[in-house]
């Protein structure tokens, strides 16, 4: 095949994956777009394949059967995970793309030759500047969704590890790392195998610092910022490799990453640095303590007479319904509801879960039809509207206190207005404080219930007493 | 005219992000937790860099050592594929219209 028809093919697979990316605008095009970038992903695998030398029989076995292995783990996995371990399973698979694209700039490092990039018998110096960023930033992608992932499945704690001297540490780490490619760029006559070596392990030590001192309410952002990186690392091998197809994907998911970062952020009024800087808990430990306050505390069939008597009920569910599992007993009560002519409708804030719109996949999963489903501002005015606000495992994205307390460290989040509902039903596990450490006012309001059970057997219970 | 690989593939590079960065804001905020799974799927296409690397003609110890690197890049890059692409499938077909029954 021919240069030209080999990057005309590249660029045809980097439009399927805008394609693909362009059906996820609305659930009836979704599909599609996903068999668009799979074929995307076809084109661009049999486009190299074809431009391989055909009669070296070693390279076959070692492309069929790494497909093979690969193949058969990547579809297990997929069969296997439940929608609530989404973010782990994301994180995962991030670490994947982050160790792969390593991998690849080690091999065009250790055989610069076949990929074409030395000059005078030695590597180039544009390449090796993109062979050392693809690791720097491939080493974090990996080592980052790692922690991430060891952080979302609870083999880590979740709260923040704060280590003395982090950011000190890791501005030295960063500016050895600096300072070992430099040398490594300045004399371009040495092979600097074990210079490499040292930048891929400190790199690799980077990213597990910049992860572990995140807590888990900022894993939405973490995410889907490692998320952006694992993109950028595949452009900057493109560049090395000088490949169409790698460059426009690469540019591609690094956007897509930073946007849902932005957004995360923004739907938390917090800066990307003070996310990436560490946790949420270092500030909010000031809070005043409300444990003798009154709060009216109510039982399933108390929550099942109000809820009766709504005429509507706008659900907000939260990561608390995620843990306990309660999307498809809620989808079941909201049955129930719906048949007594009530109108029931979902209330989705963009942080709530472990990723973006993992909400959505939750209620997806329990069969709650997209029409019933609302984001925050799509749904706030209707509150003053609505009899019962039903927050089930939901805290921090409902409190007041980031409207009306300026001491608050949420102050300024956009929260859903529940507050507004005639009556606030609270599932809850216990009149705990929420992730962020901070007191919920809304808890010791007339109107509040709280209902403190574990959120699945509140909403069965509640369920069998309407 | 001849312009550099660099210029080359950044001008292509620059104007992704801008695509990118259009496409990426018309995604509905209900379909996020997919669009990050099918990015994830398809920031994997570096099995190509991986393949071209098993594919360049070894001679000496180090692209000995080169293949068996790109091999294990070749296994992550799959996995990343095939578990990125059918976990966005699974997840998109429990999309549904009100009072549409499975498809």
């Amino acid at each position: 095949m021919t240069n030209d028809l080999t990057t005309i093919l590249y660029l045809l697979s980097g439009v399927l994956f805008i394609l693909a990316i362009r059906g996820l605008s609305s659930p009836d095009t979704a599909r599609t777009g996903n068999y668009l970038g799979i074929s995307g992903m076809a084109i661009a695998f049999i486009v190299t394949i074809v431009n391989l030398d055909q009669n070296n029989l070693i390279n076959w076995l070692l492309i069929i059967s790494g497909i093979s292995i690969g193949g058969l783990i990547g579809t297990y996995l997929s069969k296997r995970v439940a929608m609530t371990d989404m973010p782990q399973m994301v994180a995962a698979l991030n670490s994947m793309g982050g160790m792969s694209a390593v991998l690849v700039a080690w091999a065009a490092f250790l055989s610069p030759g076949s990929f074409g990039l030395l000059i005078n018998g030695f590597i180039n110096t544009s390449s090796i500047i993109q062979m050392l960023l693809g690791i720097l930033v491939g080493a974090i992608t990996f080592s980052g969704s790692v922690i991430a992932f060891l952080k979302l499945q609870g083999l880590m704690t979740g709260s923040p590890i704060i280590l003395p001297f982090r950011h000190i540490i890791n501005i030295l780490i960063f500016i050895t790392i600096l300072g070992l490619s430099t040398s490594m760029v300045l004399d371009t006559t040495g092979s600097h195998t074990f210079l490499f070596l040292l930048v891929t392990i400190l790199s690799l030590l980077l990213g597990l610092l910049l992860i572990i001192p995140i807590g888990g309410a900022d894993m939405p952002v973490v995410i889907s910022m490692l998320n952006s990186y694992s993109g950028f690392a595949a452009a900057i091998i493109g560049f090395t490799l000088g490949n169409m197809a790698l460059v426009i994907t690469g540019a591609l998911v690094g956007s897509s990453g930073a946007i849902l970062s932005y957004i995360m952020c923004a739907a938390m009024n917090r800066s990307f640095f003070s996310v990436i800087m560490g946790g949420f808990g270092d500030e909010a430990t000031s809070t005043q303590s409300n444990e003798n306050r009154p709060v009216k505390i109510g039982s399933s069939d108390d929550a099942a007479f109000i809820l009766k008597n709504a005429s509507s009920v706008i659900i907000i569910p939260g990561y608390g319904m995620a843990v306990a599992r309660a999307q498809n007993a809620l989808k079941e009560m909201s049955d129930k509801l719906k048949a007594m002519g009530i109108k029931v409708s979902y209330a989705i804030h963009p942080v709530a879960g472990r990723m973006p719109g993992h909400m959505n996949v939750l209620l997806a999963e329990a069969d709650v039809p997209y029409e019933e489903i609302f984001e925050l501002s799509e749904i706030n005015s209707s509150f003053p509207q609505a009899d019962v606000a039903f927050v089930i495992g939901a805290n921090d994205v409902t409190n007041p206190a980031a409207k009306n307390d300026t001491q608050s460290p949420i102050y300024g989040m956009p929260i859903l207005e529940v507050e507004n509902a005639k009556t606030v039903l609270f599932v809850k596990r216990s009149l705990g404080i929420g992730y962020a450490g901070i007191d919920n006012e809304l808890f010791y309001r007339d109107n509040t219930m709280m209902l403190l059970a574990d959120a699945k057997k509140m909403v069965e219970d509640i369920s069998i007493s309407l | 005219m001849d312009i550099s690989p660099i210029v080359f593939y950044g001008s292509i590079f620059v104007l992704a992000i801008f695509v990118g960065y259009y496409v990426v804001w018309s995604v509905t905020p209900a379909l996020h937790t997919p669009l990050m799974s099918v990015t994830n799927a398809i920031s994997a296409v570096i099995i190509v860099g991986a393949i071209i690397a098993i594919g360049t003609e070894s001679s000496g110890s180090l692209s000995m050592v080169s293949k068996i690197v790109s091999f294990f890049a070749l296994i992550f890059a799959s996995i990343n594929i095939f578990g990125g692409f059918l976990v966005t499938q699974r997840m998109l077909a429990m999309y549904k219209k009100k009072g549409k029954k499975d498809d």
